[in-house]
């Protein structure tokens, strides 16, 4: 059957119509086939144009339209709504882009210029005439959501999401929650320290019955899509009964005679394998590390709450969506860099934070006193050589702060500061003016001349060539290095591979539109939030928590989803399964079906994502987009032929 | 070539991505980076779902050339684009050899979302190399 299209040309004020003949191209298409009306317009996104078209459509029952534009991305969707306001299925629409791609790029050639518009339009018309109405996918989604790491942008999240009445799975793979910021004492501007921050955030978690909270829990499985996740977690136990009493655990702690470099003071300190990180830590319940245990038996004499007869539990839980607020890890200098590691008073800004905790009236590393503190700046970040091109943005503001505050704590603390350029942004700039009204010094390179650091005598010593005294070489002898370390993804990215989130050049999780979509991944219904996806700081990991929750709960309110129904589809009869196409598929998206006695392949529609992975790789050629099949493609070729 | 009208630049069919090479070359138009005009495009989801046919078929319907403008690294599909997308170009360079059609005519390279003057820069020496092997 043919089709009744109605074709309209823009002039974009002048921005087409200048460089591209308009008349002519209308004059070209107007004859082709199936082309009913083709009209010029002065501005086709106008208010007016737009009811026109309506009520053309309309009027003249139009089955197909083409707008020849500005690039799709901009003005696609308001076309497309333009026919669904005139009761026209919105993929009978089709865009062709005669601005970015033909009068601007071709501004210095008019008569070029408007012999490929024509050609574009042409084969705009040849696509719109193969073009068939779509339904989207519908499928049915869960009303929950799982939110992965609990620190302070996934609690965040599970509160707001609770709030707004969806059931939540908060699962947190340490035994405590709290991640980094619990990690933290002052924060900067506020002065609350990270542990009062994450009080307040748990006791709002644990008041929200529609909250679940998992420790020791990860996500082993996944199984199904947006609306529909399917997922296994793993929970391994404390060995801990409910009830403990307090001296009952000093006892056990005591006499456990597991000692291991403890993680949440960055190994400057050792813990034993019955721990808590701190007295006051939520879960208050410690618990028992079974890597480094070695079930000697001596606590369970001393610690009635002790039960070694726990075992690890497997959960299937069904949510609509995920949340990923899985966080980073501080940089970890290889050995050698500055000195790290070979060097006893070098340290990195993780331990340092961790070593003032630890310290009251007097500043001590390695059992002699502090006073000359050498901060070096950017260590891990804005790598010439190395992966992290990127700023972690936190660093600076939180060394200054660090600086201050142990300036204030102790006497006599001299602070140097090793920068390549200062990025206190925002509020965080009057903590800048603060440091240096109190004396502290500041000495600047570039990226290619770092500070060296020099070890002799007994002594540290951090040479530069300081850019803000007309390059000269200066040298302060410090008793404590502060590397300052920034964020980089988390080294177990297991998560992220069992939900095939991408990541992006900097191998943090990927949004699909930086801008746009800022919250939202490829894969549909996985959100990402704080850190996981990039250096923040506190408050923009809650912005950033708080908008992903919002967009894990529009997937799931209405208990319906609909889904781009531009996948790809399997001819039955073409089809030999191979399984080449499952192969290629970066999702999942096929399945081994049964039909008329062979196997085929099948496209699980919720979960295909309309790449074409899979179509270049069928011996067959059983497989086609919907909306980009050989007949589209084919004959949009067939209509650019140069002199056709 | 035959024909020979008012533009006899080479005419390349360039396959672009929607989300990654095509806003490039959008934008190149937007900073007025002009190239032949004989340059058209065809923008698909990712790169590595380009079937050799399609090619073949431009190529054998009257395109001096064909481009692939390809994701790259940045695919928002994944990392498995570069190799498939690597792949295809192979397979179709073999079916290029044994039809006898020189497979210097298909060309591939990674244009990232903002790498506007690569692209423009790699369409124009295409032009020329087709340009001079066609007479």
């Amino acid at each position: 059957m043919n089709k009744k299209i109605g074709v309209y040309i823009c002039h974009c004020g002048g921005n087409i119509s200048d460089y591209v003949d308009v008349e002519k191209v209308r004059k070209a298409i107007e004859g082709d086939d199936g082309v009913f009306l083709a009209k010029t317009t002065m501005f086709a996104c106008a208010d007016s144009s737009q009811k026109q078209m309506v009520e053309d459509i309309t009027d003249q029952k139009l089955d197909g339209v083409v707008v020849a534009s500005c690039s799709p991305k901009l003005h696609l969707l308001t076309f497309r709504a333009v026919a669904e306001r005139a009761g026209l299925n919105k993929y009978n629409y089709v865009h062709a882009n005669i601005r970015e791609q033909v009068s601007w790029a071709h501004s210095d050639n008019k008569v070029g210029a408007t012999e490929k518009a024509i050609k574009i339009v042409k084969a705009t018309i040849a696509k719109v005439r193969n073009a068939e109405a779509l339904e989207p996918v519908k499928v049915k989604s869960t009303k929950a959501v799982a939110v992965i790491g609990a620190g302070v942008a996934g609690m965040r999240a599970a509160i707001e999401l609770a709030e707004a009445g969806a059931e939540v799975f908060l699962i947190e793979r340490e035994f405590f929650v709290g991640g980094r910021v619990s990690q933290w004492d002052d924060l900067c501007i506020t002065d609350e320290t990270g542990k009062e921050l994450i009080t307040r955030l748990y006791n709002e978690v644990m008041k929200h019955q529609h909250v679940t909270l998992f420790t020791g829990a990860e996500i082993i499985e996944n199984n199904g899509s947006v609306g529909n996740f399917e997922i296994k977690v793993k929970v391994t136990p404390r060995y801990f009964k409910l009830q403990c009493s307090g001296d009952e655990l000093k006892k056990a702690i005591e006499v456990c005679p597991v000692e291991v470099p403890d993680g949440f003071n960055f190994n400057i300190t050792k813990r034993k394998a019955i721990y808590h990180n701190y007295p006051s830590e939520y879960p208050q319940l410690p618990a028992i590390d079974m890597k480094n245990c070695t079930r000697c038996g001596k606590c369970e004499e001393v610690c009635k709450a002790i039960d070694f007869s726990q075992t690890t539990e497997y959960l299937t839980i069904k949510v609509g969506s995920i949340l990923l607020a899985t966080g980073f890890d501080p940089y970890e200098p290889p050995k050698g860099e500055f000195g790290y590691g070979e060097i006893d008073n070098v340290i990195t800004l993780p331990q340092f934070k961790r070593v003032i905790h630890y310290n009251d009236d007097k500043l001590i590393w390695q059992g002699k006193e502090v006073k000359n503190i050498a901060y070096i700046y950017c260590v891990g970040s804005r790598q010439l050589n190395g992966d992290n091109k990127y700023c972690s943005r936190y660093c600076c503001t939180s060394t200054i702060h660090t600086a201050i505050t142990a300036k204030k704590k102790y006497k006599g603390i001299h602070n140097f500061h090793f920068n390549r350029g200062i990025r206190t942004y925002g509020k965080a700039e009057v903590w800048y003016d603060e440091s240096s009204r109190l004396g502290d010094i500041y000495l600047q390179s570039f990226e290619h001349d770092p500070p060296i650091i020099e070890h002799r005598n007994g002594q540290t010593f951090v040479k530069i060539k300081d850019l803000l005294t007309a390059n000269k070489e200066l040298e302060v002898a410090a008793d404590l290095v502060v590397l300052v370390t920034g964020m980089t993804p988390r080294q177990d990215n297991s998560i992220g591979n069992l939900l095939k989130v991408p990541k992006g050049r900097d191998k943090f999780f990927n949004e699909i539109h930086m801008k746009l979509r800022p919250v939202e991944t490829v894969i549909d219904g996985v959100t990402i939030a704080g850190a996981s996806q990039g250096p923040k700081n506190i408050m923009e990991s809650m912005n950033s928590a708080l908008a992903a929750a919002t967009k894990s709960f529009s997937l799931i309110n209405s208990g319906e989803l609909a889904l781009e129904p531009t996948i790809a589809e399997v001819d039955d009869t073409a089809c030999e399964w191979c399984g080449k196409c499952d192969e290629a598929c970066p999702y999942s998206a096929f399945e081994k079906i049964e039909k008329d006695g062979k196997l085929i392949a099948k496209v699980i529609p919720s979960v295909c994502k309309g790449c074409g992975m899979c179509l270049p790789v069928c011996p067959t050629n059983a497989l086609n987009l919907i909306g980009l099949t050989d007949v589209d493609v084919e004959s949009m070729i067939d209509a650019l032929i140069p002199n056709a | 070539m035959e024909g020979g009208k008012v533009n006899n630049s080479p005419k390349i069919l360039v396959f672009s991505t929607e989300k990654i090479s095509d806003p490039a070359i959008d934008m190149a138009g937007l900073l007025k980076l002009h190239y032949p005009p004989t340059v058209y495009t065809i923008p698909i989801p990712c790169s590595s779902a380009i079937k050799p046919r399609w090619i073949l078929h431009a190529l054998e319907r009257g395109f001096d050339g064909v481009f692939i403008a390809a994701d790259g690294t940045d695919c928002p599909y994944g990392e498995s684009c570069t190799v498939k997308t690597a792949e295809l170009m192979r397979v179709t360079q073999q079916m290029l050899k044994e039809k006898g059609i020189d497979t210097a005519r298909l060309k591939m390279a990674a244009i990232c979302s903002v790498c506007s003057e690569p692209f423009v820069k790699h369409v124009k020496s295409f032009a020329e190399y087709l340009s001079k092997s066609s007479n």
